[in-house]
């Protein structure tokens, strides 16, 4: 064994896992599907005194469809959106992106909250939910609150959720028939963390143009002006290619860190590939 | 120190362990004995530790103990009758798909959930379902050779 002692409950209901977190003032943590809780507890990266088991608690596994989105629970885990054992609000793009997390072993087990509470900034799931623009319901001893995927990023691993708060589900707008996705990652080695991660979600009809860059910012990057520049572009084109180049070094001008020239070509480039795979669908 | 109680290769098994006991430190004990359960990162990057919790493969490095009571947990060592491991073994001791073993149980649990999963794998898609698991002896070649040989003969049976 590797981890330093800890304490462990698995409680029967979220109720309970709301309790067994707000009763101690700090050193609770969340096991989901463990994917990253447990290597950095065998790292002994992360201090803890109790591990609140809440990977089996239904309400957290269970998804709810209605005609415009979809609800995930907490605890819904990639393997189950590549396997498209859950419905896909995204024509295809969560399905299409939970299939490349890490490796199959690891998305047998790891969870979409789980993934977006910790907030590793490489996580595939963070640039998706942001230009889907979902929210996120959260649950604290004080009761049930919501706010928008866009308000709940502030750094790397570092989210507005408190100490007592508990991520309880994911609600995705669901897209309309005509829109356009592109997801696109530059990796080292198939199912390592990626260097750069780009979203983009193309929805006239939901009024919804919008491009997310992950991975490489202080926290994930919306990028307004090349979202702008893709408003009404049709297929790839070369006009397109330079109107996007221009936008996209407009918005990297607003990022608070981005190292180097090479960092800066990896972005550029990570965005251009993932808008060209929109606008080709 | 804690009670849990699971499956083990079809068989129930119980133990009192402490919750950060990981489920691979229990299972290579002497009183689980699956010892093809093998330790090398210990922080889920190797995949040496490969195992099937309820049916799929799973690190069982970055899994707790106890955690997994209730769960029905399978190790190479209770997989000895399964059809699919013996043509990879076969087929691993054809095509040089090992050298010093260490991978070896848990390349064979991984390849079988992936044929399971995508009987129709090219080479390119063994290479990417496979990334998970790291081997320091084979350069990949045999392993990948070997996956292909049972993906070719089980297509050719079938169809």
């Amino acid at each position: 064994m590797k981890p330093a002692p800890f304490d462990y409950v698995r409680p029967r209901d979220l109720g309970e896992a709301v309790t067994a977190l707000s009763e101690l003032e700090w050193g609770g943590r969340l096991l989901a599907g463990g994917q990253s809780l447990v290597p950095m507890l065998n790292l002994r990266l992360s201090p803890l005194v109790r591990l609140i088991d809440i990977s089996r608690i239904e309400e957290l596994r269970g998804v709810d469809e209605t005609a415009d989105s979809v609800t995930f629970g907490a605890c819904v885990r990639h393997g189950e959106f590549e396997d498209g054992k859950v419905p896909d609000p995204a024509r295809g793009m969560m399905r299409r992106v939970a299939g490349r997390i890490a490796y199959r072993a690891v998305r047998n087990r790891g969870t979409i909250g789980g993934s977006l509470s910790l907030a590793d900034p490489s996580a595939d799931w963070i640039t998706v939910v942001m230009a889907l623009g979902a929210s996120i319901r959260i649950r604290s001893p004080c009761g049930e609150r919501s706010l928008q995927a866009a308000d709940m990023f502030v750094g790397p691993y570092t989210t507005v959720l408190g100490e007592h708060d508990i991520l309880a589900s994911i609600s995705v707008p669901k897209l309309s028939a005509r829109a356009r996705w592109g997801y696109y990652k530059i990796i080292r080695k198939a199912g390592e963390y990626p260097m750069t991660t780009a979203s983009v979600v193309l929805d006239p009809e939901r009024e919804r143009r919008s491009v997310v860059l992950g991975a490489v910012n202080r926290g994930p990057l919306t990028m307004a002006e090349t979202g702008a520049a893709l408003n009404g572009a049709g297929s790839w084109s070369e006009q397109t290619e330079t109107a996007l180049r221009l936008a996209i070094k407009r918005d990297l001008a607003a990022a608070d860190r981005i190292e180097d020239a090479y960092e800066m070509k990896l972005c550029e480039t990570t965005v251009l590939r993932a808008a060209a795979a929109a606008l080709v669908q | 120190m804690m009670h849990v109680s699971f499956n083990l290769n079809g068989k129930p098994f119980s133990a009192d362990v402490e919750p950060r006991t990981s489920l691979a430190d229990l299972l290579r004990s002497t009183s689980c004995g699956c010892t093809s359960v093998h330790l090398g990162c210990e922080h889920g990057v190797c995949g040496a530790c490969t195992i099937l919790i309820d049916g799929q493969i799973a690190r069982s490095c970055i899994a707790l103990a106890v955690s997994c009571s209730g769960s029905d947990l399978m190790t190479l060592e209770g997989l000895g009758k399964d059809e699919l491991i013996g043509e990879l073994k076969e087929a691993f001791r054809e095509h040089h798909g090992l050298q010093c073993g260490f991978c070896t149980p848990a390349m064979l649990i991984s390849a079988r959930e992936m044929i399971e999963r995508y009987p129709n794998m090219t080479e390119d898609d063994i290479r990417l379902a496979m990334s998970g698991n790291i081997c320091r002896c084979t350069g990949y070649s045999g392993i990948v050779a070997s996956i292909s040989a049972v993906v070719a003969t089980r297509g050719a049976s079938n169809g």
